[in-house]
């Protein structure tokens, strides 16, 4: 009941004409970014932080939020369109989407995907106000060992579990934490790993990280293998609306999407992938039609669509209550909080509650925005997609300067700026991810600090960690999901040996 | 049959390459820690995570070293040098702009014209005025409404003195 009266706290904060402005051009901004291809919420809220800085905290964390959101609803246009998606988290809606636009259905597709994200955005953020009150009760008794356990847990799945390759995660996690060790040691004064640099004594800024990585990176990864033919963009034929058929097979997928992203996002599982490939694979399964799957089927649009969508807000309930950032875009969005000396967490909901729930309430305004942005307006988005590549990357670039300059002017740091992205373009070539890295970067010094608070208490004793019911069982998930990838690699050789 | 398995398994450049590199960064950080004086006079100091790092660090070298051995990496596909060292000019331009006070619209309108450029664009003049054109809106934006400062130099020096 509290959490209802919290609420509608929050719904009088949401709906203060600068918080709605804020909002509107969070979504904007968002489904912009999500329907350029190459750049995603992750980067533009990073793009944003040096902009935002003087700006009122709350109305700044409504608009990473509307970013964040919009991201999820503007990614499903390019893949249902031009079969190139924005975001990894549509990579499952191409796969049916642009067969549907193929065939003449975009407009079906694109309207189950963006009432589906619409009605699985809406529950789970419900789910968000639910939960997060509950899940705040719970981390006021956790120790600094629990954060810190679970901490270790978030950088193995973010790094290990999910990904690809085991080793280059980890690989990016391990370079991400060193970057965290650079600057002045909070308890002791002493610098570390300045290299007698002064203006490495702040340590390095995420933003630069994020900006050099995601921005520079990706530029220059493009123009690396530009070919100067831009993407078939297929037109949108047919009515926007959905037929009674479509309807029909739309609405459990919808839910079942829902029932999915949610939970998973709050998890640290590494983002929004798993979700959506599961439920395309569940929809796949359930599906009367299985023959249509692969040929344009609604209802493998109808699912991931849901389960990105609500994944986001599943995302957002360990950021606000524990602190802890399971995606890229969550770890940028607490760098976010940081700045304006926010620390996510038990402590937020009652120090500053307002934030807290405007926040909440704004993402209930910020999806009824984003329905009636890209439903009818869809037409306008797309020829977004008519920039030529080589303004657009330019633009881009300028920034990401823009973003790094008005940070620090300083040439240290547009040569850090300028390393990380070759550091980006080395590892978009080689197979590394790169958002363990922006996560090591910044959970890595909390994660420091964690310990040594644990070790202060405990004058010193390491069997805390194990000691703890919370701690021990969380170090135990972090050691079977460190394992479980390699223990399945093994499995899948002796199966391929057995062939 | 073992032949062509034992000559596909050649070690992987690349991996050793990573591996070799994450060594180098682990005595890196070991010997950063190692200068260290100040020790905490209880719990666990400032030298404790640089060295967890570290071996980390060390440790993920070594698997680089077996990986180059066993399963290698993915060989990336062509790229395109060029393109990218037009893009590092663009950077350099930027860095330099910094360096000696040129500005921030004189930055941006040489990154914006370099990096058309590498994307295969040869119409210097369009790209440059738009180039500029998004520098001094962007300036003008921190300047006015967010009472930022971004770097100023002649250009943006012009700017004012008209405005």
């Amino acid at each position: 009941m509290d959490a209802f009266f919290a609420l509608g706290q929050g719904f009088l904060v949401a709906l203060e004409p600068t918080k709605l402005l804020f909002a509107g051009i969070g979504v904007l901004l968002g489904t912009a970014v999500g329907v350029l291809p190459g750049i995603g919420p992750a980067l533009t809220v990073a793009l944003l932080l040096p902009v935002t800085f003087k700006l009122d905290p709350t109305g700044s964390i409504i608009m990473f939020a509307g970013i964040y959101y919009g991201g999820m609803y503007g990614g499903s246009t390019t893949a249902i369109l031009i079969n190139a998606p924005g975001e990894s988290a549509s990579v499952a809606t191409a796969i049916e989407g642009n067969k549907m636009a193929k065939a003449g259905r975009g407009g079906p597709a694109l309207a189950t995907s963006a009432i589906g994200s619409f009605v699985a955005g809406t529950f789970a953020t419900i789910g968000l106000a639910f939960f997060a009150p509950l899940l705040v009760q719970l981390a006021v008794s956790f120790g600094p060992w629990d954060y810190f356990a679970l901490m270790v847990l978030a950088f193995v799945t973010v790094s290990a579990t999910f990904g690809e390759s085991p080793l280059r995660g980890l690989t990016s996690l391990a370079i991400g934490l060193m970057l965290g060790l650079v600057g002045i040691d909070i308890l002791t004064g002493q610098a570390r790993m300045a290299f007698g640099v002064p203006e490495l004594l702040d340590g390095v800024e995420v933003t630069t990280l994020a900006v050099g990585l995601f921005a520079v990176g990706e530029a220059l990864y493009v123009a690396s293998r530009f070919k100067g033919n831009p993407e078939e963009i297929v037109p949108i034929k047919g009515s926007l609306w959905m037929s009674r058929e479509d309807w029909r097979r739309s609405w459990r997928p919808w839910l079942r999407g829902a029932a999915l992203g949610f939970p998973i996002g709050a998890l640290p599982a590494g983002g929004a992938e798993v979700p959506t490939f599961l439920s395309y694979v569940t929809e796949k399964k359930l599906s009367k039609h299985p023959d249509e799957f692969g040929h344009g089927a609604i209802e493998g649009v109808a699912g991931p669509e849901a389960a990105n969508n609500a994944s986001a807000a599943g995302t957002l309930v360990p950021l606000l209550t524990l602190g802890l950032p399971t995606s890229a875009t969550a770890a940028i969005m607490l760098a976010g909080f940081q700045q304006y000396g926010l620390n996510p967490g038990p402590l937020l909901f009652t120090e500053n509650p307002a934030l807290v729930w405007g926040v909440v309430a704004s993402l209930f305004i910020a999806n009824a925005m984003l329905l009636v942005l890209n439903l009818p307006l869809v037409g306008l988005w797309v020829r977004l997609l008519a920039i030529p590549q080589p303004w657009l990357y330019a633009g881009i670039l300028v920034f990401a300067a823009m973003g790094t300059v008005a940070a620090n002017p300083s040439v240290v740091e547009v040569g850090m700026l300028f390393v990380f992205g070759f550091l980006g373009l080395l590892m978009r070539r080689w197979d590394y991810p790169v958002a363990p890295m922006v996560v090591g970067l910044i959970l890595g010094p909390m994660a420091e600090a964690q310990i040594r608070r644990s070790m202060q208490i405990t004058l010193g004793d390491p069997l805390v960690f194990f000691e703890n019911p919370g701690s021990a069982t969380l170090l135990m998930l972090a050691a079977i999901a460190l394992l479980a990838p390699f223990a399945m690699k093994g499995l899948s050789r002796f199966r391929a040996a057995e062939d | 049959m073992m032949m062509s398995l034992l000559a596909r398994r050649r070690a992987d450049k690349r991996a050793l390459v990573m591996g070799l590199a994450l060594i180098v960064l682990a005595i890196v950080v070991e010997r950063d820690a190692a200068a260290q004086t100040v020790a905490s006079t209880y719990g666990i100091g400032p030298t404790a995570m640089p060295i967890a790092v570290a071996g980390f660090l060390a440790v993920l070298g070594v698997g680089h070293f077996v990986a180059a051995f066993r399963d290698g990496m993915p060989v990336p596909e062509h790229a395109d040098g060029i393109a990218i060292a037009w893009i590092a000019l663009g950077l350099i331009a930027l860095l330099l702009c910094i360096a000696f006070g040129g500005g921030f619209v004189l930055a941006t309108t040489l990154l914006f014209v370099v990096t058309a450029r590498a994307f295969g664009r040869r119409v210097l003049l369009a790209d440059a005025a738009i180039g500029f054109g998004l520098g001094v809106s962007i300036h003008l934006l921190f300047s006015k409404l967010l009472t930022l400062s971004l770097p100023a130099g002649p250009l943006e020096r012009l700017f004012y003195r008209s405005s």
